[in-house]
């Protein structure tokens, strides 16, 4: 592999890793909160699956890097700026309508990309997008069941689920953001084009919420620049807890 | 919104119906009842079955059925249903002779 693409590919695993990790950890904030003992194990189930795969996401990055750093060492000592997740991942979990908007907004990309991705000409890639493919496939379930469900559902759920929706359709856009990055991997056959699943993801998204009889909201201002390292004031905050074990026990174990 | 949605909004119904759980643990055994959920239809029914009783893979496959479907005998039936078996030694299969070797009867 040639330095251009090592680079790339590193940056690229980030936007993966990142993202199920920031997530998992937002999803995991619901343990003990949730509004019944069965969604708060099915929320704490999701969370798992989702740090379970930035586990294999970071540990391959840091294996591509070069540079000797685990998927502890990624996790745990970057700062906020080094992070290339999503905006939408990084918010504060907010109400279970907000909860349930993001989940569905990004199980619906998220479960095109990988199965995108299990063709990847990379193949260690390939190999995780397998199992992210069949976990993701149960998130969506899970999460487009609750839009049906509030959204067609009483009065207040409704309304909040579609207030939820119209809040984080402002982050949708990024979902599909691309630069060289992508550019690079494509040519070789290793990522495959956003555009296409953006096309997918969009067909998908207005079917599930009509069924759930909210309405699509308009494309209007659109978050950015998170994939570049420039986050909300959220993420900061998540770090500090989600690091500081790490950071005040270096090499703790247990 | 339906109808029986608006009617169970306006009665202030706010606990969800209750669902008995069965696992299947391997093709060909039988479904074995878990326990219960609560879920607000079928479907989250059978997702809050699958988190509750199968997040450790002891499953193939699952039932879920609304808990007011299943008709069950009561405390008092206890005597008049199953006593009488107790005297009557006949109803045991136990004046045969196991061929030796022969297992799981």
């Amino acid at each position: 592999m040639d330095k251009k693409t090592q680079t790339a590919l590193f940056e690229y695993l980030l936007r993966l890793g990142d993202d199920h990790l920031v997530l998992g950890h937002r999803l995991s904030e619901w343990c003990g909160h949730a509004p019944i003992l069965e969604e708060d194990l099915a929320l704490a189930n999701i969370s798992l699956d989702l740090i379970g795969q930035a586990e294999a996401l970071l540990q391959l990055a840091g294996e591509v890097e070069g540079e000797n750093r685990s998927e502890d060492d990624l996790a745990y000592f970057r700062d906020e700026y080094e992070f290339r997740n999503l905006h939408m991942v990084e918010q504060p979990r907010g109400d279970f309508a907000q909860t349930i908007a993001r989940q569905f907004l990004f199980d619906a990309m998220a479960w095109h990309l990988y199965d995108q991705l299990q063709t990847s000409t990379y193949q260690p890639l390939a190999a995780i997008a397998t199992k992210v493919f069949k976990e993701t496939t149960y998130h969506l379930r899970h999460s487009r069941a609750w839009i049906h469900r509030l959204g067609d559902g009483t009065a207040e759920s409704h309304e909040r689920l579609q207030n939820a929706i119209n809040e984080y359709w402002t982050f949708t856009g990024e979902l599909f953001f691309t630069n060289e990055v992508d550019q690079i991997l494509m040519e070789q056959g290793i990522a495959p084009d956003l555009k296409q699943i953006q096309d997918k993801w969009r067909t998908m998204t207005t079917a599930e919420l009509e069924k759930g009889t909210l309405v699509v909201p308009e494309d209007g201002y659109m978050a950015s620049g998170a994939r570049l390292g420039r986050h909300s004031e959220h993420l900061g905050h998540m770090l500090a807890e989600m690091q500081i074990l790490a950071r005040s026990h270096p090499g703790a174990t247990w | 919104m339906s109808d029986e949605k608006k009617e169970q909004e306006k009665s202030g119904q706010t606990e969800w119906p209750l669902w008995e759980v069965f696992v299947q643990p391997k093709f060909g055994a039988p479904h074995e009842h878990a326990g219960s959920v609560h879920a607000p239809d079928a479907e989250m029914a059978l997702q809050n079955g699958r988190d509750v009783y199968s997040r450790r893979g002891e499953a193939i496959s699952l039932w879920v059925v609304p808990a007011v479907s299943i008709t069950a005998t009561t405390l008092e039936d206890k005597g008049p249903f199953f006593d009488p078996a107790n005297d009557k030694v006949y109803l045991h299969p136990s004046f045969y002779k196991v061929p030796r070797g022969v297992r799981n009867l």
